[in-house]
């Protein structure tokens, strides 16, 4: 069936290039712009790349700015969230995989409703349920508002990986005398180590971008994610364009390692699941 | 791997009636902890919400709480600017979805193809997917601001722009800045459902169909969309669900300006909660809003079961 002529072959590698250039130049202008020196930022204004190169933008904002404390705040809230989440849509992934159980329809169904409505609805009673709670401005709170929005989610995901694994297996190891937990967590679980990790990817990266419950349940600094933080930055020294993006740089940086890490195991975890239903 | 050979067998009747109990038990135990967090963080704040839009709820104004009926439907029955944010959530939908659709789709078909440096290419062009939102946002903002980005000078230079203005200020071409953005932060999406469905097409199917002297194109209409159709189908329709929510770049672009060209039925709803904060007014706009998703998703389920009938 490859019968492609030498002329189609050119114009599918120049279409994959079109489509790399296109992916990849606002995050290259981005790279350009944060180690531009402030003296060239105008005269050199749509040169490629800068005839000087400076750091000085990264210097500033990682010692003379709050930056470095709402990295951390992300950090922590995007690793908790992604740890938590990951840990109970196992479970429940697990459950709705592996039982048939009355009321299992309605769950099915109450995790689709949650994937429907707009979660914008939310930031106003969730802001007033949270307040007397003493859970607003604080990194708790989010971790539990991101945990509950992620986990219909990922529940559905870690689903389509358990239905992969034959049954088989488990039912072998219950013959042996034992128990479905014991066969989900030492069978099963060491198995659906590529779903796990897609799942923390897929948790980590929504959880780091997440910015408007973050605008309403955080003010002030210390409690800041890094959204919140960049956009009262902006909205402050606009500017400041070298710090802005070296501030953004940096943001990019744990969500693209993340990305990297767990991108192989996307079409190759869904066309399983596709294969099999 | 050892397991203990005789922990399975029940040793008395007491001990079978707690296995069976506890088998009965255990799929409620695994999602326990999943359900509970879903109805306190979701299903009541949004039926609080509900009640909220029947309610005269203001953050800073400790006397507000009181029911003030259909009051807030009458002043929004009036709202000119829920009206056009109304229309803007079309086109900003519409456009969306169907821009990241087409070139998502074509994506897909150029990476199902077998390349050497397709696994580099492909982590290179699903990159955007990773980046944060609200970065995302603010840095197609900077590409089209003519002080600091290339793209106004560009169009100024292929001559169609006057000179090197910021299209985010100019209410005619406003809503492109997030759309444009939109698209590239959702080509990715799109390729990556779309490649994983083409990978599950048995490939002899294309052999058999070249083999009977079915052309390129031949092959692409009768294999590769008919085995597409479904997951196009759900994906366009999550997808436009999730985007006529999705408010994050217009909030971090252009705040629903200028001129409210921008605002969206999402961004109008954020705007009144954050900055109004008018938690009663904004309720009632978000109850506006679920009522019409919930009409375009039964409308599709209804067309579904239509089109179904008639196969």
């Amino acid at each position: 069936m490859n019968s492609y002529s030498t002329f189609g072959t050119a114009l599918h590698r120049l279409a994959i290039l079109c489509y790399v250039l296109f992916a990849l130049f606002p995050l290259f202008w981005l790279l350009k712009v944060s180690v531009t020196p402030n003296d060239l930022l105008y005269s050199e204004g749509v040169r490629m790349w800068p005839s000087r190169m400076s750091f000085e933008h990264f210097r500033f904002v990682l010692a003379h700015s709050a930056f470095p404390v709402f990295f951390r705040n992300s950090m922590i809230v995007a690793g908790a969230t992604a740890v938590i989440v990951t840990l109970l849509a196992s479970l429940s992934g697990y459950a709705l995989s592996r039982f048939t159980f009355r009321g299992k329809y309605w769950l099915v169904a109450l995790m689709l409703l949650t994937q429907m409505f707009p979660l914008v609805m939310l930031v106003a009673p969730i802001f007033k349920m949270l307040s007397p709670l003493g859970l607003t401005n604080s990194l708790t709170g989010l971790v539990v508002v991101y945990t509950a929005f992620n986990i219909p989610f990922a529940t559905f995901l870690m689903q389509s990986f358990f239905d992969g694994i034959p049954k088989e297996l488990e039912e072998a190891a219950k013959i042996d005398g034992a128990t479905q937990f014991m066969a989900f967590r030492q069978i099963v679980l060491p198995l659906t180590l590529p779903g796990i990790a897609a799942t923390l990817g897929f948790v980590f990266t929504a959880a780091w971008s997440e910015l408007l419950f973050a605008l309403m349940l955080i003010s002030g600094n210390s409690a800041a994610t890094f959204p919140v933080g960049l956009l009262t930055f902006v909205s402050k020294f606009s500017v400041d364009f070298g710090q802005m993006m070296a501030a953004g740089v940096l943001a990019l940086i744990p969500a693209c390692l993340f990305f990297l890490f767990i991108q192989r195991y996307l079409v190759q975890g869904l066309t399983a699941g596709a294969v099999k239903g | 791997m050892v397991f203990d050979a005789t922990a399975g067998f029940p040793e008395s009747r007491r001990r079978s009636l707690v296995d069976r109990v506890t088998r009965q038990a255990e799929p409620y135990l695994y999602t326990a902890p999943a359900l509970i967090l879903i109805v306190t963080i979701m299903l009541a704040p949004l039926v609080l919400g509900l009640s909220y839009a029947f309610r005269d709820v203001h953050l800073l104004n400790p006397f507000s709480g009181g029911y003030v009926g259909l009051d807030h439907f009458r002043t929004l029955y009036d709202d000119d600017n829920f009206y056009r944010a109304l229309r803007n959530t079309l086109w900003w939908t519409g456009a969306s979805v169907l821009l990241q659709f087409v070139f998502g789709l074509i994506l897909a078909l150029l990476l199902d193809r077998p390349f050497a440096g397709r696994a580099i290419a492909q982590a290179l062009v699903f990159l955007p997917w990773a980046v944060p939102t609200f970065l995302t946002g603010l840095n197609w903002a900077w590409l089209f601001n003519p002080v600091i980005g290339p793209l106004p000078h560009w169009l100024y230079a292929l001559g169609l722009m006057n000179e090197p203005a910021n299209i985010l200020s100019n209410p005619q071409l406003a809503m492109w800045g997030p759309i444009i953005a939109n698209v590239w932060w959702g080509i990715p999406f799109f390729a990556i459902t779309l490649l994983a469905a083409l990978q599950a097409i048995p490939r002899d199917l294309y052999e058999a169909a070249a083999i009977d002297g079915a052309g390129a194109f031949r092959r692409f209409t009768s294999i590769t969309l008919p085995f597409l159709a479904p997951t196009i189908a759900i994906t366009v329709l999550l997808r436009t669900v999730w985007i006529s929510n999705f408010a994050d770049l217009i909030i971090v672009m252009t705040s629903g300006g200028p001129a409210d060209r921008t605002q969206i039925v999402a961004s109008y709803i954020f705007t009144q909660a954050f900055r109004a904060l008018d938690f009663g007014y904004a309720s009632a706009i978000a109850l506006v809003l679920l009522v019409l998703l919930l009409a375009y998703s039964m409308l599709i389920v209804m067309l579904r079961q239509v089109l179904m009938d008639r196969a």
